[in-house]
């Protein structure tokens, strides 16, 4: 990596971790991975942040709004 | 021409009502996906609960232009955030305006600079934002980054599905969800960590 690499580790960050990267620029970040701990923890950072916002949202539905919904069957579409 | 037959007529309407019952016992078994998703978007889990059923109640209506075989869980969610945006016309929310941090690393900094570097490989930090901090950081992110970021990072679409839902092409998806997760960080720093 040229010029600053943990910049241009950082560009690669987010798409780093949705597995977009290609295999070149993937590889460029895990060789800086691999020597930097500066940019190794705020990978990791990242990653169990993104778990985190995915297992804040498992809630599940309010009771009785299944049965409310399951009563909106046949409407018509005039209705 | 020749008139339909009461036989082909009698089976013409059952197996329309097979299909139709079909289609919404598929639309009411993703009812909990649709439903985590209308809870990120609006405020309250009331409102939330409305959306959802209004949400059910046009697909239902209009189940005769889901093409079947295609993605219903991506055309439920297209019908779900386009009332949404209606919905957010009618109360008229002036997005805020807000200069961004240029930086991934904004959050991860703000932490170690408060906790040490060390910090950032303890999941303890990251448990310590509240599921609060979550809900009221994704409801100060302006609408359309929002919504991109609710439909990738927790309803698990694709890019591809997100720019069918939104309608709009998949570059503009990246941009979105790239800018609505710095905007999210951002707000969990000011809020959770200050």
């Amino acid at each position: 990596m040229s010029g600053d690499p943990c910049g241009r580790c950082e560009e690669l960050l987010q798409d780093f971790l949705d597995r977009t990267l290609s295999d070149s620029e993937w590889r460029e970040a895990e060789v800086h991975l691999e020597g930097c701990d500066y940019c190794r923890r705020r990978y990791r950072f990242e990653a169990s942040l993104r778990r985190y916002v995915r297992t804040s949202s498992l809630e599940r539905m309010p009771p009785g709004l299944m049965e409310k919904l399951a009563e909106l069957r046949g409407l018509d579409a005039t209705a | 021409m020749s008139e339909a037959s009461p036989e082909t007529d009698a089976r013409r309407i059952a197996t329309e009502a097979r299909d139709r019952a079909r289609f919404e016992e598929e639309a009411l078994a993703l009812a909990d996906q649709v439903y985590r998703v209308a809870r990120r978007l609006v405020g309250s889990r009331e409102e939330a609960e409305d959306l959802v059923q209004e949400t059910y109640a046009r697909a239902f209506r209009s189940w005769r232009s889901f093409t079947p075989g295609t993605n219903l869980r991506a055309w439920m969610l297209r019908i779900l955030t386009n009332l949404n945006v209606d919905r957010g016309r009618k109360i008229q929310r002036t997005p805020q305006t807000q200069t961004l941090e240029e930086t991934d690393y904004y959050l991860a900094n703000k932490v170690a600079a408060a906790s040490g570097e060390d910090a950032l490989e303890s999941d303890d930090v990251v448990e310590r934002l509240s599921q609060d901090s979550i809900v009221n950081a994704l409801s100060e992110i302006q609408p359309q980054f929002r919504d991109v970021v609710v439909l990738v990072d927790i309803g698990d679409f694709s890019y591809a599905d997100a720019a069918q839902i939104l309608d709009v092409p998949i570059g503009t998806v990246m941009s979105r969800l790239h800018r609505g997760r710095r905007a999210l960080k951002q707000h969990l720093a000011e809020g959770a960590l200050s």
